[in-house]
């Protein structure tokens, strides 16, 4: 059973705004009956773009019909051009949360908004089809630029959680390698911005982050073997370590410094720390 | 609020006898059945007595019966000891409806180098014969075909399937999880050579399974260690449940025929009633042929966490053939392979009963069903 919030609950179980909306001049349709979920959302937008009334209809599981909900109460009285701000977290958020593998259901929800705005702006529908969005999942018909779109937007970090928000990947399969490429070329590009030169780190602030990274990412992934580390001391750029527990007798000891708690320390801390066994 | 238990096929309610039994075993009578001493022999006595118990249930003779932690082990041990022994053959058999405990293993196999058919179902989830007759083939190392389906409840050919492929020289296995206890199996005149149950879909606790292994048929162990189960299993072997799955397996033995008339009875009101009040919905899988206490049914247009959901609020715990119940976003593969057209498929429900279901129980889910697919539908966006 999932973990839902008290809001997805009550929003699940007393939707508000249900139903077709007479005199809506927008509607945004998302998703099908294969998919197994589908949103329709029907808005009355005034001349000055203000979204004076909004309704759905949803087929879907609890969490598609709660952000379905949610979101039609988040975005009446709104400019049109502030709700196209509104984010799939910013309706999960609204919701309390929403359990990992159902974000697709916020997503679903920012969607069929823009989608109905698009249409009342007289835009085509489908806003991917600008982007020159290739199909990457065909079992969800997903391209390549929602994929992009959800790992920018949510920062994803794995083809899972792609899936998660986009659906894509999550039926047949076939396409989780294309996905596994994407996410790969997204990351790489994030990482280059994160590589700008960091400011160089004081004696203390060294010491407190090397602290935190044998704490929080060393010593759970010794622990796993039946090791452990200790740190000896910090003097300059060359930190002392001693392993204890298994790790200690281990003959590929040296392995373990140079392949595991350098490697880290240099991602976390700083890229040319030397680790050095006591 | 009162629970209305209809997920039987998930898992049953320890019946008391079978708790009463087995409390013994949990404070003074805990001796190891492997010790030398008398006070651990008892021990071993009523394993055995419980082995013979189960053997009796089955048709069988208690040294066919290698007792496992559940039905996925099983599951696991049979085709593992299939492969093993005849490292000459490449090829196996099974369908695309099996359980994952099965499904999950011969593709493992086929990721290995395996060749592998998986049978497809027709449209009411029931196997092609002719297309099992031309899949065996001199390579074929075992086919391994689920008794009964635990979505839909449909019960195959086994006896003729077994025999067909015994006329080929090839391994039968079965997967009875969801057969054993609800209808009866006789394997003096049934020739599989394997066959795998779990205790807990027949009112024994969870954690306890057992394989038979016909006499004669070659095995290897898929868990080695100590000389438990005669070789065939190492590791202490789990008293308190091995009692409790003899027990019942008695119960089952002594009540199995006025059960499966009057659990098929209940069933079979509750699914008329369902049917009969709400519009656009359809029965899964082969109505003639499946087991007395399983009904698969589907609803147009609404999706089945929704349902689940709501029927939970009213205290009703049923299974969901959608996707999203599991995190998965696809319909169930049986109903898939079964063909059931999406705008059915997402919406189905599985309510399955027990010896303990009640009329009160149907009447009140009979009651209520119809309100909740009604609000869902009321929300959805098709409604053709
Ligand atoms: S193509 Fe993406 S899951 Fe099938």
């Amino acid at each position: 059973m999932w973990n839902y919030t008290e809001a997805v609950h009550d929003h699940f179980l007393r939707p508000h705004n249900v139903g077709p909306l007479e005199g809506a001049n927008a509607i945004g349709e998302v998703g099908s009956l294969a998919c197994g979920d589908a949103l329709k959302l029907y808005l009355k937008i005034s001349e000055q773009g203000i979204i004076e009334d909004a309704t759905f209809e949803t087929f879907g599981c609890a969490s598609a019909i709660a952000s379905s909900s949610v979101l039609t109460d988040m975005i009446k009285g709104m400019h049109v051009e502030d709700a196209l701000k509104i984010s799939n977290k910013d309706i999960a958020n609204s919701l309390g949360g929403l359990p990992k593998q159902k974000m697709h259901c916020s997503v679903m929800g920012q969607e069929a908004l823009e989608a109905a705005i698009r249409q009342w702006k007289g835009e085509p529908p489908v806003p991917h089809a600008h982007e020159e969005g290739k199909l990457v999942c065909k079992c969800f018909g997903v391209t390549d630029a929602q994929i992009i779109r959800a790992i920018r937007e949510n920062g994803l970090k794995t083809v899972e959680e792609v899936t998660n928000y986009t659906k894509a990947g999550g039926a047949c399969g076939e396409c989780l390698d294309e996905i596994g490429e994407i996410l790969a070329a997204e990351l790489k590009q994030t990482s280059f911005v994160e590589l700008k030169p960091k400011q160089r780190l004081t004696n203390v602030q060294r010491m407190q982050l090397v602290l935190k990274t044998i704490e929080e990412e060393i010593r759970p992934l010794l622990a796993a073997d039946g090791g452990d580390i200790e740190l000896v001391d910090v003097d300059g750029l060359r930190v002392v370590v001693s392993l204890r527990g298994r790790c200690a007798q281990c003959r590929s000891s040296d392995v373990t410094i140079r392949d595991l708690v350098q490697r880290l320390l240099r991602e976390h801390v700083e890229p040319d720390i030397v680790v050095e066994e006591a | 609020m009162k629970t209305i238990y209809l997920d039987n096929n998930a898992t049953t309610a320890v019946a008391p006898e079978v708790r009463d039994a087995i409390v013994p075993y949990l404070s003074d009578l805990y001796g190891n059945p492997s010790s030398m001493h008398t006070f651990g022999g008892q021990v071993g006595d009523a394993v055995e007595a419980a082995r013979e118990n189960l053997a009796n249930l089955l048709g069988a003779s208690p040294d066919e019966i290698l007792f496992t932690s559940c039905g996925s082990e099983s599951d696991n041990a049979a085709i593992w000891s299939a492969v093993q022994t005849q490292p000459e053959k490449r090829h196996l058999i099974t369908t695309r409806v099996e359980h994952p405990a099965v499904l999950n293993v011969i593709q493992h196999w086929e990721r290995h180098g395996y060749r592998v058919t998986y049978l497809g179902v027709d449209n009411k989830g029931r196997l092609d014969m002719d297309e099992y007759a031309q899949a065996l083939s001199e390579d074929t190392a075992l086919v391994s075909i689920m008794f009964a389906n635990n979505e839909v409840g449909n019960i195959y050919p086994i006896q003729r399937m077994s025999e067909m492929a015994h006329e080929k020289g090839i391994l039968f296995h079965t997967d009875a999880v969801q057969t054993v206890g609800k209808t009866p199996i006789d394997l003096s005149h049934l020739p599989v050579d394997m066959l795998s149950l779990s205790g807990h879909k027949l009112h024994a606790p969870k954690g306890i399974g057992a394989l038979y292994i016909r006499k004669g048929v070659r095995f290897r162990p898929f868990l080695r260690g100590g000389h438990q189960e005669r070789g065939r299993r190492a590791g202490t072997e789990n008293v308190p449940y091995i009692i409790g799955m003899g027990v019942a397996a008695q119960l089952a033995l002594d009540h199995m025929q006025e059960e499966r008339v009057q659990v098929a009875l209940l069933r079979d009101k509750l699914e008329a009633g369902i049917l009969e009040r709400i519009p656009d919905s359809m029965v899964n899988g082969d109505i003639e042929n499946r087991l007395p206490n399983t009904s698969n049914i589907s609803f147009k247009n609404v999706e089945g966490e929704a349902i689940l959901l709501m029927l939970d609020r009213l205290g009703i715990c049923a299974s969901s053939g959608s996707a999203c119940t599991s995190g998965s976003l696809e319909p169930s593969h049986v109903l898939r392979a079964m063909g059931v057209p999406f705008n059915y498929a997402h919406g189905s429900v599985r309510l399955s009963l027990s010896r303990y279901t009640t009329d009160e129980d149907v009447d009140f889910v009979i009651e209520h069903f119809p309100q909740v697919i009604e609000t869902l539908r009321a929300i959805s966006p098709f409604k053709d």
